[in-house]
């Protein structure tokens, strides 16, 4: 049998802020297998973003444990959980997180900076320029976030974690603060990246658009609640073709 | 360990383009930066440059008085309120020079001295100037040099002979480009031959101008001229500093004696010691450097918390920078570097043009105040080491801060 890509033992992350204690995963046990499109639902305030960034290896869990690719995280120091984050993992946040001023060519590129074995310039260049063009912006590479639209910025963050081929994607609310439209296309994204082999995990609370992936996992008060299968699963290149029929009869009419 | 070196320093030349890009990105941030430092800098070393200049040009001034000069001026003199100045009041007379000739020992050349304002007409010009009365010795006792001719003599002293020996200014007013040596000028309606023409000596200590004046023999100024008897000052070269001292006490006693002034009175001459004032000049402008000096350490240390500041203000928006970096891989020694560079560069760019601009404000400020501002490779030494090490530690202290932080809480801060 393959071991999954995710395994999650029992997995507690408890915050300290002052006298209070915080339980935000309150003991999580899940597999992910290669290959798997995951939404992560559940109301504001149930441990989503916690459960993630304890995925992305950004933060260290409180107990139990976490095998990514059967390695468990908790024995690692930092050098090699920076190294993880950059060849294994792609992680897309809420707020694009983009260094400002920065052209999205170069934003894209800066995985590869600190990247071992070390990574030409050209090949930089080149990869950066690929992935700009797979999310559909290969022509924007010399604009700056601020000069993006919400969207776009997204797709920038989304090429920059494709940057370096990772097995696994995480996005927390990739789409939380886009329009519906744009969302769709992201799914779109999401889904093309995943027929190619990606394994992604996203967060949302909507289920319009975990209604894209192909396994939906429920969270509450820090546990899984519900992991089932998603039966009528949604296709972005339809639901886009779709919209634009509407938009044309409304504009012809 | 060759593909280890390499790897190393291929890695640092990936982090220095990284530290480059950051620091144009924030060019506000980064020129800010570099002006404490710059500020900093130059002040330093203009203020110290020009401190030096200012003592050098004064050491020069000084010794271009000539060399172990003292001179006797007659006392100032008083009527109805009024002070003539030094030299005004009729207290020496030529037999008071003939026993300072006579009497004190280690006078070595000596020259009694006239002086007085007059009208200079020569080659259809007029030009009012100084006409100073002296002996053939004068030019030795202050190290003066002739450009053209020679100087009269002691036959000329004796006879009272009309010749005359020109300040390069004067003649430049009278003759312009014209040799001035064998023509002749008139002053007060009297026609002298000019003999010689004096070298350049600038500015004087009092400011007024040395060149703009006419020597003629004492003895020709006080017959022709004045019809006074009495001398202005007297100028007295002594064999060595050394000597000065116990030569002016004789000179003291000599003359209290011969004006028969008693315990009690005061003396009716002053005595210009020009070691003694050589000295003073010469502590005073050293405290005047130092004073600038001070100053100019300060501004260093104001720069020091301009940059401090600049730094410490910007953590949160680089701390944010910094957990992006993290968060795609950089490990926090890659971090660490990043900012060592930045704060390096901008040290050092800063450092290299505050001292440029230093240099160039302190050759300003000498021309301006006309004198040799002098750079000290001590104070820019100092300068730029202070100004790098405050650069350097307040650039590196945030980053390794941030650089410690979880990538999560480096992302979320505010
Ligand atoms: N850094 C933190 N310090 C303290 N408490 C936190 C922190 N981050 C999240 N929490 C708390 O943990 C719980 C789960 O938060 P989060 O994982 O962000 O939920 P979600 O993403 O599902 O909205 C919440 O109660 C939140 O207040
Ligand atoms: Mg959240």
């Amino acid at each position: 049998m393959n071991t999954p890509v995710i395994e999650l033992r029992e997995l507690v992350k408890t915050y300290q802020t002052g006298e209070v204690e915080v339980k935000a995963v309150r003991g999580v046990t899940l597999n992910i297998q290669r290959g798997e499109f995951v939404a992560i639902m559940g109301a504001s305030g149930s441990g989503k973003s916690t459960l993630m960034n304890t995925l992305g290896c950004l933060d260290q869990p409180s107990g139990g444990t976490y095998r990514l690719d059967g390695v468990a995280v908790a024995g690692l120091d930092r050098r090699e959980l920076a190294k993880l984050r950059n060849k294994k993992l792609g992680f897309v946040f809420q707020s694009f997180n983009l260094l400002s001023r920065t052209s999205a060519q170069d934003n894209v590129e800066l995985p590869l900076f600190y990247t071992q074995p070390l990574v030409t310039l050209r090949e930089r260049r080149q990869r950066a320029m690929e992935a700009l063009e797979k999310v559909g912006l290969g022509s924007r590479g010399g604009h700056h976030p601020s000069q993006l639209s919400g969207g776009q910025q997204q797709r920038v963050a989304i090429a920059r974690a494709l940057v370096n081929r990772p097995e696994l994607v995480l996005a927390d609310e990739p789409t939380g603060n886009l329009d519906t439209r744009t969302s769709i296309e992201i799914m779109g994204l999401f889904q093309e990246l995943n027929e190619a082999g990606i394994t992604i995990v996203m967060v949302t609370h909507e289920l319009d658009v975990a209604a894209y992936c192909k396994r939906i996992v429920v969270m509450r008060d820090g546990q899984v609640i519900s992991d089932t299968l998603n039966g009528n699963r949604r296709t972005a290149r339809q639901e886009l073709a779709t919209l634009n029929d509407a938009e044309q009869t409304a504009r012809l009419g | 360990m060759f593909t280890l070196i390499q790897i190393i320093f291929v890695r640092s030349g990936q982090t220095a383009l990284i530290a480059l890009r950051a620091l144009r990105r924030n060019k506000l941030r980064s020129s800010l930066t570099a002006l404490g430092i710059i500020i900093g800098v130059a002040s330093v070393v203009a203020m110290v440059a020009v401190g030096n200049g200012a003592q050098a040009r004064i050491t020069s001034q000084i010794s271009a008085l000539g060399q172990n000069l003292l001179t006797v001026f007659a006392g100032s003199k008083h009527s109805g309120g009024v002070n003539s100045g030094l030299g005004s009041a009729s207290s020496i007379t030529l037999a008071d020079a003939a026993a300072i000739a006579r009497e004190v020992t280690d006078v070595v050349a000596m020259s009694p001295e006239i002086s007085t304002t007059a009208q200079a007409i020569a080659n259809g010009r007029n030009w009012s100037t100084s006409i100073v009365g002296e002996s053939p010795d004068y030019l030795k006792i202050r190290d003066w040099k002739l450009a053209a001719g020679s100087m009269f003599t002691e036959r000329d002293t004796r006879g009272a002979v009309k010749v005359a020996v020109i300040g390069s200014k004067t003649a430049n007013e009278l003759f312009g480009p014209l040799n001035p040596v064998g023509q002749s000028v008139r002053i007060k309606n009297i026609p002298f031959v000019i003999i010689g023409l004096l070298e350049s000596k600038g500015a004087g200590m009092g400011g007024q101008n040395q060149d703009d004046r006419i020597i003629i023999p004492y003895t020709t100024a006080m017959k022709r001229l004045t019809g006074d008897k009495y001398l202005r000052s007297v100028n007295l070269q002594i064999i060595s500093a050394s000597r000065m001292e116990a030569a002016q006490q004789q000179l003291t006693s000599l003359l209290r004696q011969r004006h028969r002034l008693t315990t009690g009175q005061d003396d009716d001459f002053n005595i210009f010691n020009q070691k003694e004032i050589a000295d003073t000049v010469n502590s005073v402008s050293r405290i005047i450097t130092l004073l600038l000096g001070a100053v100019a350490g300060i501004s260093l240390l104001v720069g020091g918390i301009g940059i401090m500041n600049i730094m410490l203000v910007s953590v949160t928006e680089r701390t944010r920078e910094i957990g992006i970096r993290i968060a795609v891989g950089a490990q926090p020694g890659d971090i660490r570097l990043q900012f060592l560079i930045e704060a390096v560069t901008l040290s050092l760019l800063g450092g290299l043009i505050g001292v440029l601009s230093g240099v160039g404000a302190a050759q300003l400020v000498g021309v301006v105040a006309d004198f040799h501002a002098v750079v000290s490779t001590g104070s820019i030494i100092l300068a730029f080491g202070v100004s790098t090490a405050i650069g350097v530690f307040f650039g590196l202290y945030p980053a390794h801060k941030a650089a410690a932080l979880n990538p999560i809480e480096a992302l979320r801060y505010e």
